[in-house]
């Protein structure tokens, strides 16, 4: 098969998905299987493009040219096909989990559900495989639409409201900076092609080009750098399914994407190594992950304190990006396959939760591990992941980020890293152990509480799988991400 | 195909005077649909031949200019014919079932003959190569305008049509005593040969109040900031039908009037450079786009929040042109295309829930979304375009618009421009989300939707996408007009 057809088949399965779930809305069997079957296909495509692929020669798919000589193109290179492979895989693991979730919740409009989720994907794949900015924000554009029917799925005022939240502050963002920097780059350097080694160096002033870099990360509201991550915690009301994979995974891994590919393919390393306001950035970056971290710590109900833990290591990936060191893009790129395995964990965990004991506060969970004892160990392991301890997948990205901040001199930050994988142990690990230690309220407690629905608990011991063997086999995904400053 | 210049203009005028005859309304729908046929056709078939020659010039009565009078069509009138005559198809497809509703039978005759008097003036207006013309056929559309406003139900429309009338007659005449300045002080009303004429003569007060005459007056017709009173109460009120065809076509005209003075007959350097009319170009057009927006917001009729959102989008295209850079006139040119492809699409749905509901109130859209699906996404990609999501041709001019700004380097001025599209998602995404996800109200109507509308409807939508994904036509005309203006000039 060749390459090009590789590219649509990645982008027309989802899209398929979506009218055959249209189609069959009348037989949830049908729609479902028919969910799940999109989404192995789609990984079996993705997995056939990595293991074809050879980045020696990179093939472009020419799509469209709305304007004279920009054209809406794909290409493949090491950081998209990461994405690709995560939200590929993940993907069918989730359908999975959201069957079990829906069913067991009683959840309304499944049938809109299910085709914004696919189209969705459709959306996160045409992001990882963009060959050009304009490609990038068409499809960053289209996955901010395509999710809002998902935040607002219950259609309760709150809802609305977040919907509201959601879009303004990811819309304003995009529109107002991201939008402008891109035709800046455009108006500065003739193209918006994602170049090896950068485009922008020598274009302008570097004071200019600090700006530019500030209007490109604040523009990305999906990276939910501070002040712009209020749309995040918001983004919660929606079903759990969507939280794990689209505001753990897909939105927000597109959001640190961009702001990657950006760094490494349009400013190139050396030139963000040479602005002072990647310096200033990478400390704002620092600040967002303390102090998420801190006011995660002082969330009760479950997913706000995961969805402020998602901020906070979100300015990981920033502050690895910000460094300009190679280091940096190595570890800002293994974290974004790193965390996606263990944050969809805790959520599914979360989700299971609500589902199987309709519990959503950390304080009620004390000696819940006895009644779900998978779910706790699963959410245990996702937790130490998170903080970078080995046996665990978590713990390269910390390793190489430690490292790269070091490569940079700049002990604040070594500092502030250390500090707040304290703080993640706290916050995280404190829920397990309230789940298998604690005395719960009651004697009743665990009465009637079970394990999560099966198909729930599948989901949750692959993606908890995914972390250990992240830990084992990191030789591929190091070997890919070596590639990327070739 | 000589006479196809004359042609363009006659037949609508004739076909007026045969609708009043023939006196029947199904006759009458008729004969504007195959009016409006003819006159797109016949600007495609010019817009083809301007690919091979620059202009084409029309003698009437085979007197050559200056002493008779000429037509004269380049790229630029090519762009505004195809804008006029592409809308006046799609409204005339529309306007069967539309007009049957809203309009009083005994009205529809006279509804008919007063759309096709203002596409004539429209077109005339556009191809002329007369400046006394040019206030000729303005008139005559301006008076036909009048008379269609009159014609919405609600007696507001009278009013609205009343202050329209004032405002539009003081435009007007404000623009004929301009072009009176430019003869008594040349001898000639022929445009290009007023254009090598007042150089001579320019460095004198006759000829500064000139421009500023046709400036305002124009600045009046195109419902420049604070000259736009008259716009929200003509949109608001007017029939559906109307008020989409007023929205795509008529204030552009009068920002083409503006172009085709400024830039082609006083030139590049007395306007910009003698007069510093670009810097009140950039100031009215941010100060419209802001307060226009803001006023959007605030509005809980549809069709006066879209009116305004016009107003807005005419502070779009002013501020491109204040930019006085090659850039900054192509993003104009783009941007009154795209913008008439936005409302056109934006009034047409609008004017389907009229249709059914009788109203246009932001609240009896509740849960329209459900029962109303194809008219409700026509109008989200309509919504989408007009916010300027990539994909749309909003998209395209916004571009162009951005890129010209920081030519310009006013990245201030970009950044708020873009700023102000967020105000644009605001006012969209009201209806959006009471189309949407508000439950539909009880007492659901159950007038079926005519297909004719939503074909004419779904035209305009699928218009949108399709220049925003290949902007080959609008950009390919854009650029000659702007280079051929640009060499006028020089």
């Amino acid at each position: 098969m060749s390459i090009e057809l590789l590219y649509i088949l990645i982008l027309t399965i989802p899209l398929l998905t979506a009218l055959g779930v249209l189609l069959c809305h009348q037989n949830p069997n049908a729609r479902e299987s028919l969910t799940l079957l999109g989404g192995i296909f789609l990984f079996f495509v993705v997995a056939k493009l990595a293991l074809s692929y050879d980045f020696e020669q990179t093939v472009t798919l020419t799509l469209l040219e709305p304007f004279p000589g920009l054209s809406l193109a794909l290409r493949l290179e090491p950081l998209g096909l990461i994405f690709t492979l995560v939200a590929g895989f993940l993907w069918p693991v989730t359908s999975l989990y959201a069957i079990g979730y829906m069913r067991a919740h009683h959840e309304k409009n499944q049938t809109r559900f299910y085709i914004a989720f696919a189209i969705s994907i459709f959306a996160t794949m045409a992001i990882a495989l963009s060959a050009n900015l304009l490609t990038l924000f068409l499809a960053y554009e289209m996955l901010t639409l395509f999710t809002l029917p998902l935040v607002t799925h219950a259609g309760t005022d709150a809802a609305r409201r977040a919907g509201w939240t959601y879009l303004g502050i990811l819309m304003t963002t995009s529109i107002g900076f991201l939008l402008l920097a891109i035709i800046w780059t455009w108006s500065l350097t003739g193209t918006l092609e994602f170049t090896p080694g950068g485009i922008l160096a020598g274009k302008a002033e570097l004071a200019t080009l600090g700006g530019l870099l500030l209007l490109f990360v604040f523009g990305t509201g999906k990276a939910a750098l501070m002040p712009f991550h209020r749309w995040l915690p918001a983004a919660m009301v929606a079903p759990t399914p969507v939280s794990a994979l689209l505001h753990a995974v897909a939105v927000v891994k597109a959001g640190v994407f961009t702001i990657m590919k950006v760094s490494v393919y349009i400013f190139g390393i050396d030139l963000i190594g040479s602005l002072d306001s990647a310096y200033w950035l990478s400390l704002l970056a620092g600040f967002t992950i303390v102090s998420a971290s801190i006011i995660a710590m002082s969330k009760d109900n479950l997913k706000a304190r995961l969805a402020y833990s998602t901020i906070s290591q979100l300015s990981y990936i920033i502050l690895a990006a910000m460094l300009g060191v190679a280091t940096g893009v190595f570890a800002g790129s293994l974290h974004i396959a790193m965390h996606a395995f263990a944050k969809i964990t805790l959520f599914f965990c979360a989700g299971a939760i609500l589902v199987s004991a309709h519990k959503t506060c950390v304080s009620e969970l004390n000696g819940i591990g006895r009644a779900m004892p998978f779910t706790m160990l699963a959410f245990l392991l996702a937790s130490l992941s998170i903080v970078g301890l080995p046996p665990l997948g978590g713990s390269w990205s910390k390793w190489l980020l430690l490292q790269a901040t070091m490569d940079a001199h700049s002990t604040v930050l070594l500092i502030v890293l250390l500090f707040s994988s304290l703080l993640n142990l706290f916050y995280l690990v404190e829920i397990p152990i309230r789940g298998f230690f604690a005395t719960p309220a009651d004697l009743n407690y665990n009465n009637g509480i079970k394990e999560a629905p099966k198909f729930s608990l599948i989901a949750i011991l692959i993606t908890t799988a995914g972390c250990l063997v992240l830990f084992f086999l990191v030789n591929p995904a190091w070997n890919l991400v070596e590639q990327i400053l070739r | 195909m000589t006479h196809l210049p004359v042609l363009i203009v006659v037949a609508p005028l004739l076909a007026a005077a045969l609708i009043v005859l023939l006196n029947n309304r199904k006759v009458a729908w008729l004969i504007t649909l195959l009016t409006s046929l003819f006159c797109f056709y016949a600007s495609v078939s010019m817009l083809e031949i301007l690919q091979e020659v620059d202009v084409i010039s029309y003698t009437l009565g085979g007197w050559k200019a200056p002493f008779g009078i000429e037509l004269r069509i380049d790229a630029l009138s090519a762009l505004m014919l195809l804008i006029l005559t592409g809308s006046a198809l799609l409204v005339s497809i529309y306007a069967l079932k539309s007009v049957e509703k809203e309009i009083p039978d005994k009205n529809q005759v006279l509804f008919y003959t007063a759309l096709l008097m203002v596409l004539a003036g429209l077109i005339g207006i556009s191809i002329t190569g007369d400046a006394f013309n040019v206030f000729v056929f303005l008139e005559i559309s301006s008076l036909s305008t009048y008379a269609l406003i009159s014609l919405g139900r609600d007696r507001r429309a009278l009013h609205a049509s009343y202050q329209y009338l004032m405002m539009g007659t003081i435009g007007a005449t404000f623009i004929l005593i301009g072009i009176g300045f430019m003869y008594v002080m040349t001898g000639t009303l022929n445009i290009q040969d007023l254009s090598q004429r007042l150089p001579a003569v320019a460095d004198t007060n006759a000829i500064r109040a000139a421009f500023a005459f046709i400036t305002i007056g124009a600045g009046i017709k195109a419902a420049m900031l604070p000259l736009h009173q008259w716009l929200p109460n003509a949109y608001t009120y007017s029939p559906s039908v109307v008020s989409t065809f007023l929205a795509a076509t008529a204030t552009k005209v009068a920002v083409y009037v503006m172009i085709r003075f400024e830039l082609s007959l006083f030139g590049i350097e007395f306007s910009f450079l003698q007069i510093p009319f670009d810097k009140i170009l950039v100031i009215l057009g941010t100060i419209g786009i802001l307060g226009g927006s803001i006023y959007a917001v605030y509005q809980n009729n549809v069709k006066r929040m879209l009116a305004y959102s016009s107003i807005a989008q005419i502070g779009y295209i002013l501020l491109a042109i204040g930019l006085a850079s090659q850039a900054g006139f192509t993003a104009a040119l783009l941007h009154i295309f795209n913008h008439a492809l936005i409302k056109g699409t934006l009034f047409m749905a609008l004017g389907i829930v009229f249709f059914r509901f009788a109203s246009a109130e932001l609240s009896i859209m509740a849960g329209i979304g459900k029962t109303m699906p194809l008219t409700m996404a026509a109008f989200t990609i309509g919504g989408l375009s007009l916010i300027g999501i990539p994909g749309t041709a909003g998209f395209v001019s916004k571009w162009y618009l951005v890129t010209a700004l920081l030519d310009a380097s006013l990245w201030p001025l970009a950044l708020l421009i873009l700023v102000a599209s967020v105000l644009t998602l605001i006012y969209v995404g009201r209806v959006i989300e009471v189309a949407y996800f508000r439950p539909t109200l009880k007492g659901e109507s159950q007038l079926k939707v005519p297909k004719t509308m939503l074909i004419a409807l779904w035209i305009f939508a699928l218009s949108n996408i399709y220049f925003g994904l290949n902007s080959d036509i609008s950009m390919g005309v854009s650029t000659l007009a702007v280079n051929q203006l640009i060499g006028v000039a020089s």
